[in-house]
């Protein structure tokens, strides 16, 4: 077990300076970065001055390997507008996304496991038949569209939410909504075809046979055995809970590293966007990390391999 | 079509369907599934708007008429209304499906064309060229895909060239992995050894037994990746980047309706809707075919 823990987590620092590398030769390779911080017409002794100055007459590979220096000691620059250290820039919004995505994470699950479960326990009802319908239709709305939506109807409409920002629990509401909608649909599709594999199962049918009552037979039989591959799915999806998170806040001009992101890509402020990439990737691998671990931890024939 | 077919009722079926041309296969299972029709339908559709579009649109989608501007929908015969210049949303739709259907499959031509290859070479080969392709994929995967596609688009720079150049880059791991998976169940099947006895060269076993079996996995993943980037790419104009206005897609056209979602509720729902239907059929006809060529994989 020890073995595996300590490979994953050599992966999980290859990913992050992977990602750091993939994206600092993007951003040398798609201009000089001088050109940011002169106006247009600045003169070309002025240019090779700062070009100087900033150190990127040097070798390519010199640049690089200052960078990666910095950038593992968490220093990656100053942003070039504020001129501000960019990691606690990044840091600072941490919270926010956080909040946004923990909080739609938790409603999607409060959502889809009972509807999930209740569906494959009613297969072919009513209730599985439009559950199913809801599932497939939320996998093809964009949840920017739907963040537009719920915007019209709540707050130019009804007026009863704002419209984006962040301070109170109603500006938060939105945005969750919005984020959990995909997750919803992915997560009670799979809740309902892994119980539909369960109750499928002989175990099911002699507890049912001697008499289990109903509510049990889920609870203790049915759901507990099909937790373990909804759990994977969920932590794998956590990336993807992440990247709908920015798409989100930029919807509801949230305050999360999302917008922070976008912002810093709109300005080519690539300081930010290069810290922003690292903790980012970090966090996922993180997640992917604890993920991988807990289900080696649970199923014993992943560590063997 | 006069077979001898052996008078066994529950094998007649099996045999006669193997006899029966593919494309008659094709719609016989078709029909019986009103979810794959529907896919089939929406993107029989989206197929015939994205070719013969510009002949289809009442008005030039491009043309502003800074008098009719922000008109609502059924006036002045404008179907879908007008935007924020006065242009006419139904002929932007109509030619933003050609955007959406150009990015959708040439990002799946070359990210399933290149994902293909590299799962190929890894899944044939093994050794230190698998660990290290695996490796690469590995870590990609481990970044989230709109956010790749995202990052790299701002950085080389939007335009419909550059967005299906990003979405090939953060789209062709998918089919590395799966290709390579199969590639390695088939190595091992016993008419893959029997060639290999029989002396049938590397690239005879590779391009005449591998790839035709590859054909099935292909199809399926490549059916199911189109609505990701379709959905992808709007998502990405939709911030900014992507298609540049004032060339019609749906991403943009929400992007440049969500400064007028307090007054002109038409701007940001149809194409909100088009991506919808679209995304829907997509979806389902992959679902379906999915469920029809490999039944393994049933319902997830």
């Amino acid at each position: 077990m020890l073995d595996f823990v300590i490979k994953r987590l050599i992966q999980v620092g290859v990913v992050v300076l992977l990602a750091l590398t993939v994206v600092f030769f993007l951003i040398r390779l798609s201009g000089d970065p001088t050109a940011l911080f002169l106006p247009p017409d600045a003169p070309r002794e002025q240019i090779e001055e700062y070009r100087e100055k900033l150190g990127f007459n040097r070798p390519i590979y010199v640049q690089y390997g200052d960078f990666m220096v910095n950038a593992v000691q968490g220093d990656f620059g100053q942003s070039l507008r504020s001129r501000e250290d960019a990691l606690p820039l990044v840091l600072d919004r941490l919270p926010a996304t956080f909040q946004l995505a923990i909080s739609a994470l938790v409603l999607s699950l409060l959502i889809s496991i009972p509807l999930g479960v209740l569906s494959a326990f009613r297969r072919n009802s009513i209730f599985d038949r439009i559950a199913v319908a809801f599932t497939v239709l939320g996998q093809a709305v964009p949840s920017f569209w739907l963040g537009l939506l719920l915007i019209y109807f709540f707050a130019a409409q009804l007026n009863m939410l704002p419209s984006g920002g962040a301070g109170s629990i109603t500006h938060l509401l939105l945005p969750m909504v919005t984020l959990a909608a995909y997750s919803v649909a992915r997560f009670t599709r799979f809740t309902r075809s892994t119980m539909l594999d369960v109750l499928r199962k002989d175990y099911i049918r002699t507890a049912k046979a001697s008499g289990v009552p109903t509510i049990r037979l889920i609870g203790r039989y049915a759901l507990k055995n099909s937790l373990i591959p909804i759990i994977t799915l969920v932590a794998l999806d956590l990336g993807t809970l992440l990247g709908g998170a920015v798409i989100t806040e930029v919807v509801f001009a949230w305050p999360g590293i999302g917008r922070l992101l976008m912002q810093s890509l709109m300005n080519r402020d690539f300081p930010i966007v290069l810290a922003g990439v690292f903790i980012i990737a970090l966090i996922y691998a993180v997640i992917n990390f604890i993920a991988d671990v807990l289900y080696a931890y649970v199923n014993p024939q992943i560590r063997v391999k | 079509m006069t077979v001898n077919i052996p008078k066994v009722t529950h094998t007649t079926q099996a045999i006669k369907v193997k006899k029966q041309s593919a494309v008659v296969t094709f719609f016989s299972n078709l029909l019986r599934s009103w979810t794959g029709m529907v896919g089939f339908l929406i993107m029989i559709l989206l197929l015939f708007i994205s070719i013969f579009g510009q002949w289809i649109v009442p008005y030039d989608p491009l043309l502003a008429d800074f008098s009719k501007k922000l008109l609502p929908p059924m006036t002045d015969g404008h179907l879908l209304g007008t935007d924020q210049l006065g242009r006419d949303i139904f002929s932007r739709i109509i030619l933003g499906a050609r955007v959406s259907v150009i990015i959708g499959l040439t990002t799946v031509l070359i990210a399933g064309t290149f994902g293909t290859i590299v799962g190929i070479i890894s899944g044939y080969f093994r050794g230190w060229v698998d660990v290290i392709l695996m490796r690469i994929v590995d870590v990609q995967l481990s970044f989230p895909f709109i956010l790749l596609v995202l990052v790299i688009n701002a950085i080389i720079g939007s335009g419909l060239r550059n967005i299906i150049i990003s979405l090939a880059i953060g789209g062709w791991v998918i089919f590395a992995r799966v290709i390579r998976s199969e590639v390695l169940a088939l190595r091992e099947k016993e008419f893959i050894t029997a060639c290999v006895a029989t002396g049938v060269s590397r690239t005879g076993i590779l391009f005449k037994h591998i790839l035709p079996n590859l054909f099935t996995p292909i199809i399926i993943l490549s059916s199911l990746q189109i609505g990701t980037y379709i959905i992808a790419e709007a998502s990405v104009s939709f911030l900014g980047f992507g298609v540049q206005p004032p060339e019609p897609a749906w991403g943009n056209m929400l992007n440049e309706g969500k400064d007028y979602i307090f007054s002109s509720w038409w701007l940001i729902t149809f194409p909100g809707i088009a991506i919808m239907i679209t995304a829907l059929g997509v979806n389902l006809f992959g679902d379906w075919l999915r469920d029809t060529l490999d039944p393994e994989l049933k319902g997830e």
